[in-house]
């Protein structure tokens, strides 16, 4: 049983909450930190991939004959060398994902069903020559039909990807192979009758496109299988433990054969969180009997990794005229590009999670199309189906007359509130936040023409999870302590304050790494915004095994019962009768005498965290849109959003900033643009364009502090609700500032001037903008 | 196709390596060199993770030829501090907690730099802008900017 | 006797049966009553499942107790990225 771990009452908190200089700091300001494509091995050959040029295909024949006759190419990877897997589901977050379908995207077997799908791998002695090798592989396709867009793919005619995908969770059960994976349903209470007691509906089509986390770091890996079949690998990975067991089920080795280290991670946001080189250049380095780095170029990122889905998704909702969202519906259609698995479980499961609703109806589809197959992003599902849902939340609020905040705050879900998905929240910060907003001077500030605000919330469930960390007292005193969950920003240096609060010894003691799947016992991976969350609570376990431990030694050193021994401020004394009986001794001085009192100093606190509590959070911002070009400015832009505790308030306000900044991409600029051939057009980041430092403002974030009671010190993750407001805010800003309600993102300027145009309102003179005022309403 | 021999001088240091027509400079920087701060985002310059100065000038060297290079000055962000002493720059990022995942980081540095050498006094619309060719996708940028202002008043204080 | 309610595609496999009131005292024991009751649904509630109990939300344990009033959702596991 997980035990609330609650902090000792003798902790002080002398470094959590504060700002420290993170320990990894001097390393990543010099460029002496070693992300995934700075490792090197000597012999070590280069590899590279071979990717389809058609987005579906039939794989008639791979030869590999001339490739591998080339000198300096070592050795040649097909489907050939993976054994196929068979139809099983493991969990995999909030996909279930199937190993057969993993072969089947790390390199294709019957069909490749994307552009850029995996057809076979190389290694050679130099760049040049692996390049040579794979235009010397012969594949035959039979091209055939593709289908891109998620309404396209759902239609009876459609090109089907998958003869043996029959679509789960209808009834009757469907006999014939479909594009459609998966239908799912939630709700609780009677939509018809809530319907039926509005005063005001408002219905709505919806339309997103895939975005790509877009790291900037491309994925990269390096591996050197031995020849008693042990192999090490050197990856950029959000979780080393997945990639090990992804690459050992693949390859048929044993786990623990398997020894993977996590690099520096240049940005993830969950793309991180599956596996693409890593099984090649095991495979490879084992045929070659050398060593295999292999690095993905930008455009084969864009190309062959997965963005997160595009969707079409409808949104009807009903409220009274004093103001009561009475009914909600919607219904999510998500693409889960070339392998089922969407995150529109997630999605149904968050649409309405901020309000309070009697009666709610949520139904998704998951429907696979060819595209490459998505991979998490960041709340995975909640961003699509929140832009929806807050989008109409606000029209509802303009009909009704209603201030957006205050619509929310009559709606919103509290403690006790029976969330959509089922369960009541425990204590929550939503109306926190929004009362957070509705204080800000930003809520108050007058706008000219053309300018507009929009106000959203949003939420992320979080989770807890295996975790393993270890605190070692090393002779002098200083502490190494050593997590297993990949660093992407800022988690070193929490687990160092909470080690060294816990331990009454400075900060500048403490010597945070990340751990080696053979050094460290399982972690999952660093995703769900549960690094810090569940890492502290590992940490507060290991220090308390230590301190325990002390007592013990030191009762034996005075020669007085355990019981009159207590660990404060970084020193073990004597108290009550003994009091007298010796001086307190430090951490450090107990160091010293270690091996004398029974051996070295640790404490490992192995646990599956639970308790994880939700984080809500609202947006507000200010734009201004050019009638001329159709260009949206963003002008200010506040967060505010529940840490619970705000371990290192920077990197938290960092998490809510950078969520922001992918939010306003998402909404005014990124997306996939295929041809009608079914090949992306803006692989790159020219095209794919994503905020600079001139398209944004400063982000003001408000750290709101609700505690979780289930951490001992109240932590909630943070890192990814700050995705899920950004787009209906900037549409409801936009909405605010011309009158036009854009339900298609991106909003793009192409977009935003010809729905002006159509309306007549491109010319300043024209239309003034229907702005009036601070609510816009 | 014989190699190149090129002689130039990185970071203060006279250096000589051998390499092909096409490599360019952070090829050469990374692989040949050893020096792997520059990160490689885009090799296209779109990214400015590889940003070095050639010659006192900000350039993607993902745009450079290493061929190119030869008798011209490289400076990287292997080259920024002084001994024991972060520049003011990378004192400020770490106090402003202008990094996450720390990619971006030395390609922002070193283009900070060549602002701060050209503009003592920069504005924050001048700090985005000449900041615009470097993307970071963790940070929203908002940190970054403080540092960079933050610096400059350190450096015309000294 | 704890208040059990299935959210989401797994009441398809106990013929659209949602509610339950069952004498489970822990998670294992409450994965073994409803796959005696409905053995479609027994390996489902393995893997991919998360259950709230009295609101909190516990994944992947098998020994979380449960109090005789507890009530008990049996939800789609989740993750994130």
């Amino acid at each position: 049983m997980a035990p609330t771990l609650t902090t000792d009452s003798e902790v002080g908190q002398t470094f959590v909450g504060t700002r420290t200089v993170r320990p990894d700091g001097a390393d990543k300001v010099t460029g002496r930190a070693r992300f995934g494509a700075d490792f090197n091995l000597p012999g070590q050959l280069i590899g590279r991939v071979l990717r389809s040029p058609h987005p579906h295909a039939r794989i008639i024949s791979i030869d590999t004959s001339r490739a591998e006759a080339l000198a300096g190419v070592k050795a040649v990877v097909t489907r050939d060398d993976f054994p196929d897997q068979s139809s099983e589901f493991v969990p995999a977050g909030e996909m279930m994902m199937n190993y057969k379908d993993v072969v089947r995207n790390v390199l294709a077997r019957e069909k490749v069903l994307y552009e850029g799908h995996a057809v076979a791998a190389v290694a050679a002695t130099s760049v040049a020559i692996a390049k040579r090798a794979l235009k010397l592989i012969d594949v035959k396709y039979e091209v055939l039909p593709h289908v891109i867009d998620v309404v396209e793919a759902m239609r009876p005619d459609a090109p089907v990807l998958h003869d043996d995908l029959f679509t789960a969770g209808v009834e009757p059960k469907a006999t014939t192979p479909s594009n459609i994976a998966k239908r799912i349903e939630i709700g609780h209470g009677d939509i018809e009758a809530g319907f039926a007691k509005a005063d005001v509906i408002v219905e709505r089509e919806f339309k997103t496109q895939p975005v790509h986390q877009g790291y900037i770091e491309p994925h990269a890996a390096l591996a050197s299988v031995s020849e008693d079949g042990s192999a090490e690998v050197w990856c950029t990975t959000q979780g080393h433990f997945i990639v090990r067991a992804h690459c050992a089920r693949l390859l048929g080795m044993d786990i623990g054969q398997l020894r993977v280290t996590a690099s520096e991670i240049g940005g993830g946001f969950g793309g991180k969180t599956v596996v693409y080189l890593e099984p090649l250049a095991v495979a490879l380095s084992k045929k070659a009997k050398r060593p295999v780095k292999m690095v993905m170029s930008r455009e084969e990122v864009f190309r062959a990794s997965g963005p997160t889905s595009g969707a079409t998704v409808r949104v009807k909702m009903g409220a009274t005229k004093e103001g009561k969202i009475v009914a909600a519906f919607a219904e999510l259609k998500y693409q889960a590009g070339a392998f089922q698995g969407s995150p529109v479980q997630p999605g149904v499961m968050c649409a309405y999670a901020p309000y309070d609703i009697e009666n709610v109806k949520v139904i998704g589809y998951d429907v696979v199309s060819n595209r490459p197959k998505v991979a998490a992003y960041r709340a995975p599902g909640a961003p699509i189906s929140e832009f929806a849902v807050e989008s109409v939340v606000d029209e509802i609020a303009k009909k009704l007359e209603i201030d957006p905040v205050e619509f929310r705050l009559q709606n919103a879900a509290r403690e006790g509130t029976k969330a959509a998905y089922g369960p009541k929240f425990g204590p929550i910060g939503l109306t926190d936040t929004l009362h957070a907003v509705e204080k800000t001077n930003h809520y108050t500030t007058p706008l000219d023409p053309w300018q507009g605000r929009g106000v959203a919330s949003g939420f992320w469930f979080n989770i807890g999870g295996e975790t393993c960390c270890s605190l070692t007292v090393n002779e002098d005193g200083t502490v190494s302590l050593m997590a297993g969950t990949p660093d992407i920003g800022g988690l070193r240096a929490s687990l160092a304050m909470v080690a060294a609060d816990e331990m009454g010894v400075p900060y500048e003691k403490v010597r945070p790494i990340i751990g080696d799947t053979g050094s460290v016992g399982f972690n999952f991976l660093t995703g769900g915004s549960r690094s810090t969350f569940s890492g502290t609570m590992a940490v507060v376990e290991a220090a308390r095994q230590i301190k325990a431990d002390l007592c013990r030694r030191a009762a034996k050193l005075w020669e007085v019962p355990v019981e009159q021994v207590q660990f404060e401020n970084g020193s073990v004394k004597p108290i009550g009768e003994a009091a007298e009986k010796a001086k307190p001794m430090t951490v450090a001085d107990m160091a010293k005498v270690a091996g004398k009192t029974g051996g070295p100093i640790g404490g490992y606190g192995r646990i599956n965290a639970q308790g994880a509590g939700p984080s809500f959070g609202t947006h507000l911002v200010d734009l201004q849109v050019d009638p001329e070009t159709g260009r949206v400015t963003i002008l200010r832009y506040t967060v505010a959003q529940d840490a619970g505790k705000a371990v290192h308030p920077s990197y938290v306000e960092g998490q809510y900033q950078g969520g922001a900044a992918q939010g306003v991409g998402w909404a005014l600029n990124e997306e996939y643009i295929y041809g009608p051939d079914g090949k992306m057009q803006n692989a790159g980041f020219l095209d794919y364009r994503m905020p600079v430092a001139s398209d944004l403002p400063m982000i003001d974030a408000i750290v709101v502090e609700v505690p979780n009671p289930r951490h001992p010190y109240g932590v909630r993750g943070v890192g990814e609700t700050p995705i899920v407001p950004p787009m209906a805010a900037i549409a409801n800003a936009i909405e605010n500032a011309t009158g036009v309600r854009f339900t298609e993102l991106p909003m793009s300027p192409p977009k935003v001037l010809k729905a002006l145009k159509e309306r007549g309102l491109n010319k300043p003179a024209n239309g003034k903008g229907t702005n009036g005022g601070p609510a816009g309403h | 196709m014989a190699k190149h021999h090129v002689a130039a001088t990185v970071n203060g240091d006279e250096v000589e390596f051998l390499c092909e027509t096409e490599d360019t400079l952070l090829d050469v920087l990374r692989d040949t060199l050893h020096l792997t701060g520059s990160k490689e985002g885009c090799s296209s310059g779109d990214c400015g993770a590889c940003s070095v100065t050639l010659d006192g000038r900000l350039v993607c060297s993902c745009l450079v030829l290493g061929c190119e290079v030869g008798g011209r000055r490289v400076e990287t962000i292997e080259g920024m501090a002084s001994g024991d002493t972060l520049h003011p720059l990378q004192q400020k990022f770490l106090e402003h907690a202008a990094l996450q995942c720390g990619i971006c980081t030395p390609g922002f540095l070193v283009a900070s730099r060549a602002l701060l050498e050209r503009q003592t006094h920069p504005t924050e619309t001048e700090v985005r802008y000449w900041l615009a060719g470097n993307l970071c996708r963790c940070t929203g940028y908002d940190k970054i900017i403080k540092a960079v202002m933050d610096a400059a008043v350190e450096m015309r204080r000294s | 006797m704890a208040r059990v309610v299935l959210v989401g595609n797994l009441t398809q496999l106990t013929d659209g049966v949602a509610e339950f009131d069952l004498p489970a005292s822990s998670v294992r024991e409450l994965f073994q009553l409803l796959g005696e009751r409905h053995p479609a649904l027994g390996p489902h509630l393995q893997e991919g499942v998360a259950v709230a109990i009295d609101g909190q939300i516990y994944q992947d344990t098998l020994l979380e107790p449960i109090e005789p009033d507890s009530e008990v959702f049996v939800i789609p596991q989740i993750a994130g990225g």
